[in-house]
């Protein structure tokens, strides 16, 4: 209980001594750095004392060295330090070193946006299928933390657009948009102010809505044909879309894959009695048509 | 959650080695954001190439090598900081930052998957040297905002900035 008694006396004493002690707070107070800047803006360092000294600003961001009178003020032009940080100021001469820390802010204006939007291509019609990701810099490249208003746009080869206004959260903003009904390039923009960004998305038919055959006899063959095949906004589906054709009748099956070509696919398949033709592409299924007996 | 970051927490403490010795380091993905859900792998793999970034950045500065930067950074975090090399280089001057330790928030992990941004609450020292003659050393706590992009086959530091807390 006793040398414990001795420890915790002790250890008051020695906080006692420390707290009155002044050579560390009388070499702080020598250096008078401001708490934060913008990027970019002129400062000034105050320092008492006379004789020469060193100033060291230091951070990931930036290195500075000055060499200084003490007593006088020490002028940092503007675009001396532009890259927003933590920065440490130390003051060194003779008699020991002061510190100080710096935090330079980004400037508060946009100039320029990182905006990463994704896929390139998409079908039509596509519920959130858009994504966009935007951050915000500063003119030196800093990225603005603080909430900025950042405009999404897609419009569609019509015309037509959507818009979504988001915030930013530490820098970045994101959105999700629907595709549209129409196919073609559509422009999605992200807009800050009057800084903007632009991607290209293409959006392509989608799969075919429908399907429908029509049969003509043609010698010993039955000539099929497929209507005008769109997809369910009514855009033509691409040529070279794959269409299958399939012949059942008694006793066999024979199918034939062709591509669609300017809107439509056709084949001409050998009779049989009784025989049933149906049409497909992808998951769609058409009509059939069944022919002689 | 809390449970859900401590094994975060431990996964990267066995995973990332030598660093995560050294320094100590928690993990919330409490505030995450995004329609994309952050997996495991992902955020074990994120936090381990963000934290060996500043080993990068460590020996890069203490010797004077903004190459040392190319493992770990891209885009304007490697510009910044190899510009700032080159500064303490015709300064004369060496910096060595020893992190001691790392509160990861996760922040936002962008749709396209092709971003991570999060917050650390890091606390290092940095250690000045002017011709290999020790100036001073300084705690620091300063708060990052950090963005990770992914390149060939790591996450890379695309921006770190300390933002006034």
């Amino acid at each position: 209980m006793k040398p414990m008694l001795t420890r915790l006396l002790g250890s008051l004493v020695m906080a006692l001594i420390l707290a009155m002690m002044p050579t560390a707070h009388a070499q702080d107070e020598t250096l008078n750095v401001p708490r934060s800047i913008e990027a970019g803006s002129a400062f000034s360092i105050q320092n008492a004392g006379s004789g020469e000294a060193t100033v060291y600003i230091v951070g990931p961001g930036q290195v500075l060295k000055r060499t200084v009178q003490l007593g006088t003020a020490t002028y940092f032009p503007a675009g001396s330090v532009y890259n927003a940080g933590h920065y440490t100021v130390i003051l060194a001469q003779a008699t020991g070193t002061s510190t100080r820390s710096l935090d330079v802010t980004p400037v508060n204006t946009p100039a320029s946006l990182s905006f990463l939007a994704k896929p390139s291509r998409l079908p039509v019609g596509l519920h959130d299928g858009i994504t966009g990701a935007a951050y915000v810099f500063d003119v030196y490249h800093n990225l603005i933390a603080t909430p900025t208003t950042v405009s999404f746009e897609l419009s569609s080869p019509a015309g037509a657009a959507q818009k979504q206004v988001v915030s930013t959260r530490a820098g970045a903003a994101w959105t999700q948009m629907d595709s549209t009904s129409q196919q073609g390039s559509s422009k999605f923009v992200a807009r800050v102010g009057v800084i903007s960004s632009t991607s290209i998305i293409r959006q392509v038919p989608g799969d075919p809505c429908d399907l429908k055959i029509t049969a003509q006899p043609s010698g010993q063959l039955l000539d099929l044909q497929t209507a005008p095949v769109r997809d369910c906004s009514g855009n033509a589906v691409p040529d070279g879309t794959i269409v299958t054709f399939t012949e059942t009748y008694p006793g066999g099956q024979s199918t034939v894959d062709v591509p669609l070509k300017r809107d439509v696919a056709e084949v001409k398949m050998p009779t049989h009695d009784g025989a049933t033709f149906t049409v497909a592409s992808g998951v769609i299924l058409g009509n059939q048509i069944r022919w002689g007996k | 959650m809390l449970r859900h970051s401590a094994l975060v927490c431990a996964s990267i403490i066995l995973a990332s080695g030598m660093v995560a010795a050294q320094s100590e380091v928690s993990v919330d993905t409490s505030q995450l954001k995004g329609p994309r859900a952050l997996e495991e792998q992902t955020k074990a793999a994120a936090i381990r190439d963000y934290l060996e970034s500043w080993q990068g950045m460590n020996e890069a500065f203490e010797q004077d090598q903004p190459n040392l930067l190319d493992e770990d950074f891209i885009g304007t975090a490697r510009d910044k900081l190899a510009d700032a090399i080159d500064e303490q280089t015709k300064a004369g001057i060496h910096t060595r930052y020893q992190d001691r330790a790392h509160h990861i928030q996760f922040l936002f992990y962008s749709p396209e998957g092709l971003s991570i941004e999060l917050i650390d609450d890091a606390e290092y020292d940095v250690q000045v040297l002017d011709h290999d003659k020790p100036v001073s050393t300084v705690p620091v706590s300063a708060r990052y905002i950090v963005v990770l992009t992914p390149a060939e086959v790591r996450w890379k530091v695309r921006v770190m900035q300390a933002d006034s807390k």
